[in-house]
């Protein structure tokens, strides 16, 4: 058994490494498979950017107002099936590929766990 | 080049290689120089140095010197030069070895400046040591500014010193100022209008300009005689090289007091020692490859959609950064960028974002591997203009800083072993400032650019706030100057000045730093004109980290047709001092209208309003986990809108006295998360709707969609492989 089964990514996702799953760090919903996108897990809502980035000027009058254009820019939100959480944004151009963002070696985490559980195992002796 | 004529004839042969070696029509930058980023060679004087050298604690107070060396040429450069930028921060001192590589700069200044000095000082070494007409001789100054040769842009200017210890070449200094002006097609030493190199002002290779510590003033004179500034021309001129003799002067006393071997060792040792170290906290981090697109939404001169493609793949000791992908560059636009300006660029992520504790020094990408395509806009030809680059290497710089958190927030997890500083959503990535030129009220001929590029509001961090106006990307300690002294010096007003704007930045669990706001006008002057050089008005640049939301986009606002000044005088009711008060309630007459912030130099009358922000940092994390009493507290300090309490937040308190209400707001997070579940899509289904197998026909878009090795130009059915990319000519 080794030290670490769960490591933590980012603030929302946990990668479980005995069941090489990923998981929402909040609710421990199983998201995906870890070598797999973690999106591939989550519900996705695409907005019109001015829903957060509201128009600061008069939208009817000026061309641009502080909020992004929205035939340019789409916000897609990534929430946790599980809580609700909101897992990830992302801008992108309308229709662009989805980004893979995060596609981690998972030997190199089971390695490390194993040279912990080695030094702990020394430490001990 | 060789020629392979007569082989058989060694003495005919090594004639006509000695004839074409003599007989070059034009040097110019040098692709082996400009591509490569690691250390030189190791030299013999160095080797047997390091072998004499043992001792630790003399090489540690030794490399403290030499950083309080730079130091301290950098703090006295920054009181005796002129250029605005000098003033407050956009300067840099170093010392190099022998060879060119940059082994300490100052800990203030923009790094980049310096880690780019190493390339004119390898080419001074390779082309005009052995050159009969120039040759490297103690006191020789040298001087060069384009970016083609090691820069980030023209505007910038330097001073390079061999220093010589009985008779031998054993280190380089060298002192770098954002100079602004420098006789471009516009003033201000950053033409957005330049459609080639030649229209970018002065472009000086690397150049003797001085021997026996004095310049030639014959050349002081050509290069005053090709600016609109020919007085800061000259006093910076004198300030980097006054800079540089104190580097020289400190150096020798080193070596007077420890010897030439304890100084070359402690030189080199320190650039092997940087690489060592970022290797080891390398190793530290997973392995693993992480992604980000971002848009640059601008050419400066029109909107388009400049793909920057970024993939990071840590491995082991090495890290490898992959630009392939980008869009392809513009020929006749200056929003390009040289690899070596990109490289010195991301050089500053580790340097002033990651690992600031380590010596300041070029070693820090040794362990680093760039992948580009070669005439893509990371990695433009030497036939594209440049003075723009920023404009592609500050997302580049984003997209690298954004790709990092994801793999740091695991090491910080594990008690950051990799020994890196905070985890952190984006920083406000574009020089959010006028560029002005022009008659002063003092009657002289200027043309430079405001400090408020200096006020890029922080990224959100994993566990607070970000800073509201706290630095700019390139640049750790640096200063916003003061509003009286440019009012004191230049013919313009700050009607409203540095004022925090509300709903400017990334909200999130921990919001952005806020943005401020910048309304100028002008007054006591034939002659007056504003410029601005911003990204970001229809695509975010920056991005929100971990569930947080990016920045949002910026305009450029006006008021022409109008004297303000004059209303203001005779209406003490009238005020101005909120954009968006301004721009939705048109307190004057006249013609209001908003802009994408790539504006070309134009022309102004007095009273007449220009108004821009200064972006935000992105926000991290979730909105509904924001301790409602924090987005009390942003209402109270005018960071936020009730709109965005209420409807981003959702928060429910009491607007009159902000109590907030718990339970209701409770209840209205646990709502939003239900009503997220209810409205998002599960991904297959959700992908199969959205992604489309090409660029939207309506968008100018340029770069790769769906396989990195295929970009657009501009529509659907113009594409390209990136192995025989074709420059972008805008009509």
């Amino acid at each position: 058994m080794v030290e670490r089964l769960i490591e933590r990514i980012t603030e929302y996702l946990d990668l479980d490494l005995e069941n090489e799953v990923w998981c929402c760090n909040r609710c421990g919903h199983v998201l995906a498979s870890a070598p797999e996108n973690y999106k591939t897990g989550l519900l996705v809502y695409e907005r019109d950017p001015r829903e957060i980035h509201r128009p600061l000027l008069n939208e009817e009058e000026y061309a641009y107002t502080f909020a992004p254009d929205p035939n340019w820019c789409r916000l897609l939100e990534y929430y946790c099936p599980g809580c609700g959480t909101l897992v990830e944004t992302e801008y992108l151009v309308p229709g662009h590929p989805i980004t893979h963002d995060i596609e981690l070696d998972l030997e190199w985490f089971k390695r490390r766990a194993e040279e912990r559980e080695r030094t702990r195992g020394g430490d001990e002796g | 080049m060789t020629i392979d004529v007569r082989k058989h004839d060694p003495m005919v042969e090594a004639e006509v290689q000695e004839f074409l070696r003599s007989q070059v029509l034009f040097r110019g930058p040098d692709r082996e120089i400009m591509r490569y980023h690691g250390l030189a060679p190791l030299t013999e004087m160095e080797r047997q140095a390091m072998m004499r050298t043992t001792d630790r604690l003399t090489k540690t107070v030794i490399r403290n010197r030499l950083q309080m060396i730079a130091n301290e040429s950098n703090e006295m450069l920054s009181h005796i030069a002129s250029a605005p930028g000098a003033k407050w921060g956009d300067l840099i001192c170093g010392v190099f070895t022998a060879l060119g590589d940059l082994a300490i700069a100052s800990s203030n200044g923009v790094l980049i400046f310096a880690a780019l000095a190493q390339h004119p000082i390898k080419y001074i070494l390779k082309y005009w040591k052995g050159e009969d007409t120039v040759g490297i001789r103690e006191g020789d100054i040298f001087m060069h500014n384009d970016a083609r040769y090691g820069n980030v842009h023209n505007t910038d200017q330097s001073c390079i010193i061999p220093i010589f210890h009985e008779g031998e070449l054993v280190a380089w200094a060298s002192s770098i100022i954002h100079e602004g002006e420098n006789g471009a097609c516009e003033p201000g030493g950053m033409p957005s209008a330049a459609e080639s190199p030649y229209d970018e002002g002065l472009k000086i290779s690397p150049v003797r300009v001085g021997e026996n510590f004095q310049f030639r003033e014959d050349l002081v004179t050509y290069f005053q005689n090709s600016v609109r500034d020919p007085k800061l021309q000259l006093e910076d001129m004198r300030a980097k090289l006054a800079a540089c003799l104190r580097i020289r002067k400190r150096v020798l006393e080193i070596i007077e007091e420890y010897g030439i071997d304890a100084f070359l060792a402690t030189m080199r040792e320190t650039l092997e020692y940087t690489a060592d170290e970022v290797r080891r906290r390398l190793a530290a981090l997973p392995d693993g490859k992480t992604r980000i697109v971002l848009f640059a939404d601008s050419t400066l001169r029109e909107n388009v959609i400049a793909k920057i493609n970024c993939t990071l793949e840590k491995r082991g000791e090495e890290l490898i950064i992959d630009f392939r992908g980008s869009a392809p560059q513009f020929l006749n636009r200056a929003t390009n960028t040289v690899l070596a300006s990109l490289k010195g660029m991301i050089a500053q992520v580790f340097l002033n974002y990651v690992w600031p504790d380590l010596p300041r020094n070029q070693a820090v990408l040794v362990p680093v591997k760039f992948l580009t395509d070669e005439g893509s806009i990371v990695d433009c030809t030497p036939e594209a203009p440049n003075a723009q680059s920023m404009m592609t290497f500050f997302p580049a710089f984003t997209a690298v800083d954004h790709c990092l958190q994801k793999l740091l927030f695991n090491n910080l997890m594990n008690g950051n072993p990799a020994k890196a500083s905070d985890v952190h959503a984006s920083w406000w990535n574009t020089i959010s400032g006028f560029i002005y030129g022009g008659y002063t009220q003092h009657g002289f001929y200027v043309g430079n650019i405001t400090t408020d590029i200096n006020g890029m509001g922080g990224g959100a961090r994993w566990n607070r706030d970000g800073e509201p106006a706290l630095n700019p990307i390139f640049a750790a300690y640096v200063d916003l100057g003061e509003t009286e002294l440019l009012e004191d010096e230049l013919p313009f007003l700050c009607l409203s000045y540095r004022r925090l704007m509300a709903d400017n930045h990334g909200f999130g669990k921990y919001r952005g730093g806020s943005g401020y706001m910048q309304i100028v006008t002008h007054k006591d002057t034939p002659l007056w004109g504003w410029m601005n050089t911003t990204i970001g008005s229809k695509f975010p640049t920056v991005l929100g980290l971990f569930g947080g939301y990016a920045a949002p986009t910026q305009p450029l606002c006006k008021v022409r047709g109008v004297n303000s000044l004059e209303l203001l005088r005779n209406d003490s009711r009238l005020s101005a001092y909120d954009i968006v008060e301004i721009m939705n309630h048109k307190p004057f007459p006249g013609q209001y209208s908003t802009h994408h912030t790539g504006l070309q130099f134009e022309m102004v009358n007095p009273g007449e309003v220009y108004m821009q922000a200064q972006g935000g940092g992105g926000g991290y994390g979730d909105v509904l986990e924001r301790d409602p009493e924090q987005v009390m507290a942003d209402l109270q300090q005018g960071r936020i809108s009730h709109w965005v309490a209420q409807n981003i937040y959702k928060v429910a308190y009491d607007p009159e006295t902000l109590v907030v209400n718990s339970e209701e707001t409770e209840r209205l997070r646990k709502e939003e998360r239900r009503a997220r579940l209810r409205r998002g899509v599960p991904f297959q289904e959700f992908a199969a709707k959205w992604t489309r197998s090409e660029p939207p026909r309506d968008l100018p878009f340029y770069g790769s969609w769906d396989r990195p090795d295929e970009v657009y130009g501009g529509r659907p059915d113009v594409k390209m492989s990136t192995d025989s990319l074709q420059g972008i000519f805008m009509p």
